[in-house]
């Protein structure tokens, strides 16, 4: 079988609250492969947030091993770190974080700010464009943040994640802001983007959000829960079920009043 | 095993791109808070808009003196009387220290480089025309060599000869403005052949000077002057008086031997040996033009003082700013890192942004001081129609305003520089 593009191994991650230690993940192992589309969830506290932070680069655990590719980040300087999130890494946050006087445009360019090698202004603009193309914002690249719907924004962010084609795509609750028909839109972009040959891993506590995925890992006090196909996972399957129930009934209703 | 993978990593590091939008950003941070900005800069503008005009003014009041004293020509020289330096008053009294006017003939006869030297004395007196009279008039005794030494020709009539001298007769030159305020044009002759009476006695006007461009430092209310034979004013000079020589040497090459001259000439009429020192001072154009010249590094550097404060002032604004900008900006700062910036980067993003920042500031105030400097070649009788602003001081401006964006940006660009992104992105 192909290497995991993502190895975590004895991964553990202690904070020093005051007096307190906080153990906030314990003796983690996981592997992450090519392609795959991951839930990560858990209850506030469950360490899903430190993990999300420690798979971005963003954190370094306290020990254990980090493998992203063929390479070991858990022992990188934070220079290096920076580098990585640059190219192998794209996030996706729940306010979006884009910058308010910039337009749909400079906004996903942003990344390409830190790259020596991204090539000309001319380049840089063409390969942003694209990532507008690919969640389809290819009309909206001269518009600003406050002229786009929380939908717009979102796949902006998601342009901007993609950018570099990353080795992994983070995705931070995702949907946290959004309505749920903007929900399922955003949702489905993920899933065209995963169809498309693209790792995700959406750190989520909401099953609607985790039925879309293919394999659910479910973190409690800082160790893996549970790890299955979507399908498998009891929670995610009986939300499935419910859903399938309420919109059978639905059609059941429509069909006696016709 | 290796940490590192194999095949080509990416490089980091930054590129033209990077400046570029950093600059592009911090113009629309600046513009999309216009006042705090505005304000935030004040200090910068003010010091380097008045730093620019004192320089643009002295620099005008340079060109206009040096012009001055260049147009009198680098050949004169001034013999004082002169008390050396830490010898005892008693020593050496002020009758050994005068000049007398047989030291003048001396010098004439015995120094070649000399073209010519006349004594000056000034005696104050009231003086009355057929109409006028003018009280307290500076009169000035003089020999024909004046004209050469000082460079004023007669205009009308004829100069003083050394008959004039001689014989000591009571003729006098006048320059234009006493003609207009003794009305002495009355027969319609410009002045020459009029009469007018010094100390009770009566003076032909023989000739007329041009009247000098205002004085150099302040300005007298009368600008009238009257010049007559020196033999003639010491017969109006009552006991003790004040002489200097002016002298022109044959060019100005030969300048420094002709006051070598004087100065042997002197030496030895004085009897002064080799141990005593010179009891008079012959001080060239140059030694004025270098006099003038430290003055004016010496104003300049006050003002370069002043500046330096406000500057200091300017740049506590400056910082404080930065660091709101910061604090405002934090999450900004977290999605910059978790996108890959370094903590270096948002170091030089945040400084950059500071030293734009001030830039502006000093662009401002550069633009100001040379309006300010403009509208002071427009003041009458300040002698400040050349004041400009000269290169070296934009380049200087520019240069200190970059230095305190950097030097007061600095705490704020690495506080920004040190955020956790983790922390900064969770900052409400």
């Amino acid at each position: 079988m192909e290497e995991p593009i993502i190895q975590l191994r004895g991964i553990t991650k202690v904070y020093r609250v005051g007096v307190e230690t906080i153990h906030a993940l314990r003796e983690l192992d996981l592997d992450i492969h090519r392609n795959e589309f991951v839930a990560i969830m858990g209850s506030s506290g469950s360490g899903k947030s430190t993990l999300m932070n420690m798979l971005g680069c963003l954190d370094r655990p306290t020990s254990g091993e980090y493998r992203l590719g063929s390479r070991l980040v858990s022992s990188m300087k934070p220079d290096e770190l920076a580098l990585i999130r640059n190219v192998d890494i794209g996030f996706v946050f729940q306010s979006f974080e884009l910058l308010p006087r910039q337009t749909a445009l400079e906004n996903v360019e942003l990344p390409l700010m830190y790259s020596a090698t991204a090539g000309g202004f001319r380049a840089r603009r063409a390969r942003a464009a694209a990532a507008l193309e690919r969640v389809g914002l290819g009309n909206r690249m001269d518009h600003r943040p406050n002229q786009l719907s929380g939908g717009q924004k979102q796949r902006v962010a998601i342009a901007r994640a993609i950018l570099s084609n990353p080795k992994i795509l983070m995705a931070d609750e995702p949907t946290g802001n959004l309505d749920t028909a903007t929900t399922g839109e955003i949702l489905a972009l993920f899933t065209q983007l995963h169809r498309e040959g693209q790792t995700i891993i959406i750190v989520t506590h909401e099953n609607d959000v985790a039925a879309h995925c293919r394999r659910v890992v479910r973190l409690r006090d800082g160790r893996i829960l549970s790890d299955l196909p979507a399908e498998e996972d009891p929670e995610v399957a009986s939300h499935v079920a419910g859903a399938r129930e309420a919109q059978a009934a639905r059609l059941a209703a429509a069909g006696a009043a016709a | 095993m290796s940490a590192r993978g194999t095949g080509s990593a990416p490089r980091g590091g930054l590129s033209g791109f990077f400046f570029l939008k950093t600059i592009g950003m911090a113009l629309s941070q600046i513009w999309a808070n216009k006042t705090r900005s505005f304000l935030t800069a004040l200090g910068i503008i003010v010091g380097v808009a008045s730093v620019t005009a004192v320089i643009a003014a002295l620099t005008g009041l340079k060109t206009k003196v040096l012009t001055e004293f260049e147009s009198v020509g680098a050949a004169r020289l001034y013999v004082f009387p002169n008390r050396p330096d830490n010898v005892p008053r008693s020593k050496i009294p002020w009758e050994k220290c005068r000049l007398r006017i047989e030291e003048a003939r001396a010098i004439a006869d015995q120094c070649p480089s000399l073209k010519g030297i006349s004594p000056l004395v000034d005696i104050t007196l009231s003086v009355e025309s057929d109409t006028q009279l003018i009280e307290g008039m500076s009169i000035t005794g003089i020999w024909p060599a004046w004209h050469d030494a000082i460079g004023r020709k007669v205009l009308r009539g004829r100069p003083f000869t050394q008959i004039d001298v001689e014989t000591a007769r009571q003729v006098a030159l006048v320059n234009e403005a006493a003609v207009e305020e003794l009305s002495l044009d009355e027969a319609g002759s410009g002045g020459i052949g009029s009469h007018v009476l010094l100390g009770g006695r009566r003076f032909l006007v023989v000739g007329v000077v041009e009247t000098l461009q205002a004085r150099m430092f302040g300005m007298n209310s009368s600008q009238a002057e009257i010049f007559v034979p020196f033999s003639v004013a010491e017969k109006l000079l009552e006991g003790w008086y004040f002489m200097q020589f002016v002298a022109i040497a044959r060019s100005p090459e030969v300048a420094e031997e002709a006051k070598a001259e004087i100065e042997y000439v002197l030496r030895r009429q004085r009897g002064l040996t080799k141990e005593d020192p010179d009891t008079f001072r012959v001080a060239a154009i140059d030694q004025f033009i270098n006099q003038f010249k430290s003055l004016a590094s010496g104003v300049t550097a006050i003002a370069g003082g002043i500046v330096g404060i406000s500057l200091l002032v300017g740049g506590i604004g400056i910082m404080n700013i930065m660091l709101v900008s910061v604090s405002e900006r934090t999450r900004e700062i977290g999605l910059r890192k978790a996108v890959g910036a370094t903590s270096s980067a948002i170091l030089l993003q945040f400084l950059l942004e500071a030293v734009t920042l001030t830039l502006l500031g000093g662009l401002v105030g550069l633009v100001i001081g040379k309006l300010m400097a403009l509208s002071l070649t427009f003041i009458p009788g300040a002698n400040l129609e050349q004041a400009d602003v000269p290169p070296w001081a934009i380049a200087v401006a520019l240069v200190f305003s970059a230095g305190v964006g950097v030097l007061f940006g600095m705490w704020p660009a690495y506080k920004a520089s040190r955020l956790d992104p983790i922390e900064a992105l969770r900052h409400e």
